[in-house]
Order: C-alpha cells, then sequence, then structure tokens
C-alpha cells in the first residue's frame, strides 16, 4: 500500500503547492456568488418557510465548490500528467489500477472537503448557519467529492487536449451544477424542468448535503443518498474498468 | 537455474493497420550489457515499451527476470527500470522530491542514502533542492535515469538516454552504467549513437520493420562484415580507371577503397605506381557497428 499512499500524497502536495489557484481562488468566487446573491435575492425570495435565502444558498454553495474542485482536481492532474508526460512514472511502477483510482479519487475528494470547508468559515461571517445533521451532511460532502472526482478521472484519462477537458467541464459540469437547485428550489420550476432536473445526480448532492443543514430538502434524504451512493459506485466502476484495460493510458 | 533476465516470446503488436513487431523472440541472460538498434520506427521503442507494461504485445509474452509483464506486472516492475525517451518531469517537484516520490511508488520509503548516491554519481547533488522546471535539458535527462534506479533495478533498459546530452554526461553516464553492469546488473540500451554500442554492449539485436534481422555477439557481427576501408591521400589526386570499382568513398582529402583483406593492398599499391601516382598518406580501418548496420539494413 505504500505506493498507494505516495501517489495520495503526492496528488494533495500538487494543489497544495497552488493553493493560491486551486484552494483560495475559488473560495474566494463561492463568497462573491453569496454577496451578489444574497444582496440581489434575500428580501425576494424564501425558499423553505422560517429560513431565510442566504440560509438556504450558503450549502449550496459549500456543495458546488466541493463538486466543481474536486472534478478539477483529478481532471486536472491527469491532463497534465499525460501532456507533459510525466504519468509514466507512475505507469512504470507496481501501483495497481485499483490504488491508482484510489489516490486520485480520494486526493479529490479531499480537495473538494478543504475548498468547501473554507467556503463554509467564510460564509459563517455573513449567516450563522443551521447544522440540523451535520455528519450526513458531511457524508453527502464525501460522496458528492468522490463521485465528482472519479468522473474527473475519466474525462482526465478520455480527453488527449486541455481544450476536450475544458469542453467536458464548460458543457457538462458546469450546466449539472448550476441546474442542481444550489440558487432555488426545484419546486419553484414549471413540472416540465423539475421532472428534468430529477435526472441530475448533483441535484441529490446539494439537496441532501442542504438537508444536513436546514432539515428541510426537496427530495427525502434517504432518496439523495441512495442516488448519490449509486452515481458514485458505477463512476468508480466506470474508472476501474479503464484503468484496467490501461483505456489511452497503455497502448 | 537463474531466469533470463528478459524473455520475450513471439511478440506481434499492431496499432490498427501497422505492425509494428512481427514475431520478435529474444532472450537476454542476466548480466549482459545489451543494445536493440534499429533506424526510427523499427520498433525499439515499441518492444522495451513492452517490457515495461507502457504498451500491451497483441499476442505474444514477455517476462522480466521470470516475471510476466502482465500476469504478474508487480514483481516485473520492481525488477525493471526505465529510462524512457521522452523528456518528461513534474513541474511541482523539486529533483528530490522527485526521487523520494519514485522510491515510494515502489515501497520504498527510507531511500535517502541511495538517492544521495545515485544524485552524486549523476553530478546532481547540487541541484537537489530545485525546482525540475529550472533545470536544462541535459539535467532533466540525469534526473530521468536517477528516477529509474531508485529501486535499484537488477534490470535496467536505457531508451535513448544519451540523445542531446553533451559528452561530459554521456561519459559520466556510461561510467555509472559500467559500474551497474560490473555489478551485476542487466543493461539493455537503445541508441543511434552506433559508437556507443560497439564499445558498451556484449551482444546486439537489430531491429528493422519489426523483425530482428540480426541477433549475436558484438564481435562476431564485426568480424561477419569482411569489408575493410583503405583511406588513399594521393598525388595527383586520381585514382586509376582499374581501382573505380572499389571506391567507397571520395572526400577533398582522397579516396576510400572497399578491401575484404590486407592481401588485397600490395596489388593496389602496385596498379598506383604503374599508374604514376604517388601515395602522400595511406591507412587501413576494419569495420565498426555502423559498418555492419549499413550493411545488414541494406540487405534486411
Amino acid at each position: 500500500m505504500s505506493g498507494f499512499f505516495t501517489l495520495l500524497y503526492k496528488e494533495g502536495l500538487r494543489f497544495w503547492r497552488v493553493w493560491f489557484q486551486t484552494v483560495l481562488a475559488p473560495i474566494i468566487t463561492a463568497l462573491l456568488y453569496l454577496l451578489i446573491f444574497s444582496h440581489a435575492l434575500s428580501k425576494h425570495v424564501q425558499v423553505y418557510p422560517g429560513v431565510s435565502y442566504i440560509n438556504f444558498l450558503v450549502p449550496g454553495l459549500v456543495m458546488m465548490t466541493v463538486l466543481q474542485n474536486a472534478f478539477a482536481n483529478s481532471s486536472s492532474s491527469l491532463i497534465q500528467s499525460k501532456i507533459t508526460g510525466n504519468i509514466v512514472f507512475m505507469l512504470l511502477t507496481p501501483i495497481s489500477y485499483l490504488e491508482f483510482f484510489l489516490a486520485y479519487m480520494l486526493a479529490s475528494m479531499f480537495r473538494g472537503l478543504i475548498v468547501g470547508s473554507g467556503v463554509l468559515l467564510g460564509t459563517l461571517l455573513f449567516a450563522p448557519e443551521y447544522f440540523h445533521a451535520p455528519l450526513l451532511s458531511l457524508l453527502f460532502a464525501m460522496l458528492g467529492g468522490g463521485m465528482l472526482g472519479a468522473l474527473g478521472i475519466i474525462a482526465g484519462i478520455w480527453s488527449e487536449k486541455f481544450d476536450q477537458l475544458a469542453a467536458f467541464q464548460n458543457f457538462i459540469i458546469m450546466p449539472l451544477t448550476f441546474l442542481s437547485g444550489v440558487f432555488y428550489s426545484l419546486h419553484s420550476l414549471p413540472a416540465f424542468w423539475w421532472q428534468v432536473s430529477k435526472f441530475n445526480p448533483i441535484f441529490y448532492a446539494v439537496d441532501g448535503f442542504r438537508y444536513g443543514f436546514l432539515g428541510v430538502s426537496d427530495v427525502s434524504p434517504g432518496i439523495s443518498l441512495l442516488v448519490v451512493t449509486t452515481c458514485f459506485v458505477a463512476l468508480s466502476s466506470i474508472c476501474l474498468i479503464l484503468l484496467q484495460r490501461g483505456y489511452k493510458l497503455r497502448y | 537455474m537463474s531466469s533470463p533476465a528478459i524473455q520475450i516470446s513471439h511478440i506481434h503488436k499492431s496499432f490498427g493497420h501497422f505492425q509494428a513487431l512481427l514475431d520478435v523472440s529474444l532472450t537476454i541472460e542476466q548480466g549482459e550489457f545489451f543494445a536493440l538498434l534499429g533506424p526510427n520506427g523499427a520498433g525499439k521503442t515499441t518492444l522495451i515499451s513492452i517490457l515495461a507494461g507502457l504498451t500491451r504485445a497483441t499476442s505474444g509474452s514477455a517476462q522480466v527476470m521470470g516475471h510476466c509483464v502482465i500476469d504478474d506486472y508487480k514483481a516485473a516492475r520492481r525488477e525493471l527500470g526505465m529510462v524512457p525517451q521522452e523528456l518528461a518531469y513534474d513541474p511541482f517537484f523539486t529533483v528530490r522530491e522527485s526521487l523520494r516520490i519514485q522510491s515510494g511508488y515502489f515501497g520504498l520509503r527510507h531511500n535517502d542514502d541511495w538517492i544521495d548516491e545515485i544524485l552524486t554519481r549523476l553530478g546532481l547533488f547540487e541541484k537537489a533542492d530545485m525546482n525540475m522546471r529550472t533545470l536544462s535539458g541535459g539535467m532533466k535527462r540525469r534526473v530521468l535515469v536517477a528516477q529509474a534506479l531508485v529501486h535499484k533495478p537488477p534490470v535496467i533498459v536505457l531508451d535513448e538516454p544519451t540523445a542531446g546530452v553533451d559528452v561530459e554526461l554521456r561519459q559520466s553516464l556510461w561510467e555509472f552504467i559500467r559500474q551497474l553492469n560490473s555489478a551485476g546488473h542487466t543493461i539493455v540500451l537503445t541508441t543511434h549513437y552506433l559508437e556507443e554500442a560497439e564499445t558498451l554492449c556484449e551482444r546486439v539485436a537489430m531491429l528493422k520493420q519489426g523483425k530482428i534481422v540480426a541477433l549475436d555477439r558484438t564481435a562476431n557481427l564485426l568480424k561477419s562484415c569482411g569489408e575493410m576501408k583503405l583511406h588513399l591521400t594521393l598525388n595527383p589526386d586520381s585514382l586509376p580507371e582499374t581501382l573505380q570499382s572499389r571506391v567507397y568513398h571520395k572526400t577533398e582529402h582522397g579516396y576510400t577503397l572497399k578491401i575484404s583483406s590486407p592481401e588485397e593492398i600490395e596489388p593496389i599499391l602496385v596498379h598506383l605506381r604503374e599508374a604514376g601516382v604517388h601515395i602522400d598518406d595511406l591507412s587501413l580501418s576494419h569495420p565498426d557497428l555502423e559498418d555492419v548496420f549499413v550493411q545488414i539494413m541494406g540487405r534486411a
């Protein structure tokens, strides 16, 4: 397992070396969202009875940050290693495909959790939060981070150029995260879009995470947990199959 | 009986319709210093990539120290250190960090003594705490060699390790590699510098279009190429018609003639004397690996 721990350490060190870009910048971005949306909408929108808009918004922003950063970590690390060629240093070693997957996925999850924690701490300055079931929120953050970390591995393996990865990020990840109920309740949508949104797994990650704060949600947290866990397992399985076959890594 | 360092059996590799390797079989014994030669695109890198697990053979099998590179890949990769041809590096780390991380991948946690030794032997010690980004191309190449050696592999494969590096590195690198070979490490080398292969390697395989076209001891290959070369500087600079068929090439300094044995020199001298041509300079050279290479590639 030493190879696994070294790869995990290397992946952690990699993003920590550029913390200004990988940790601080997304925290500032999330806080700006909070500042603007809460200022613009807090007097006009009340999503759940007895819950202010800013208290509704904070968990969504935290989870969105966790998910986006988890995806960014594994996908950018892999595409950089492939393009610069240094992925060969890992491929020449006895590290198994399972260890490879776990190291990249966990490093992504850690980055998501670190940046998400930074956003949460920052938002507490604006709005004291409720913590209805914090461990459930942590579980959703870990599963969501793992799910997007695994999706990042798939994108990193599949992409051969930076613009392919950018397309993945801009046309899949961004719409899914922005249309996942971070800024609004899905109940406020017309019936058609509410049905469409039910197919977005990120909605369940955000909704379940928010339940841990507020104790209210759009769908039952049990259903959200089931959907997020299923997606995490499915994406992890795809990663393992790709890595075991050496898809676009071992020719 | 100990297993061969490398055993390659009936390897085929195709990329789509392109056949990169065609039924390649090769055994390299432990302790050998072996050269894999061939023109660009002959399949050398593909073959050693199969050994290292970077490429998967379409059919056939490969073993490193008796371990199959597919079924027993963990053991096979522990036995193999490979210096890749591409100048890859991780820009996030220093030289020492890169070597510690590489050690960790092989399960070696306290490897600093050996890392210090390789850094010293490869002239990298003073660069140990510098970021990889800041190193020159030659220095990066040295780090690639160091990374391949962190786990003290019994089999070391170097894919064109001296491409584009200065004379000093070449000499210090080969001295270090020779010492590793003397200590029992098997060395497999691909290079376009044939004089390096001739000086260092006991045995040579030549690949052309994915097939092995020559496999023998270096000395035997040199013997098999019977042609010697007679270099003549003449006054006047004009070769008699009777000797024109022997011309290998002509330079501004004179003529190089092909001969198959030293006995042929005397008749040539007679022809020159009869034509009234004086010899200002004369030298004889034996065939080198480049001659063998050109001859084999030409006829294969």
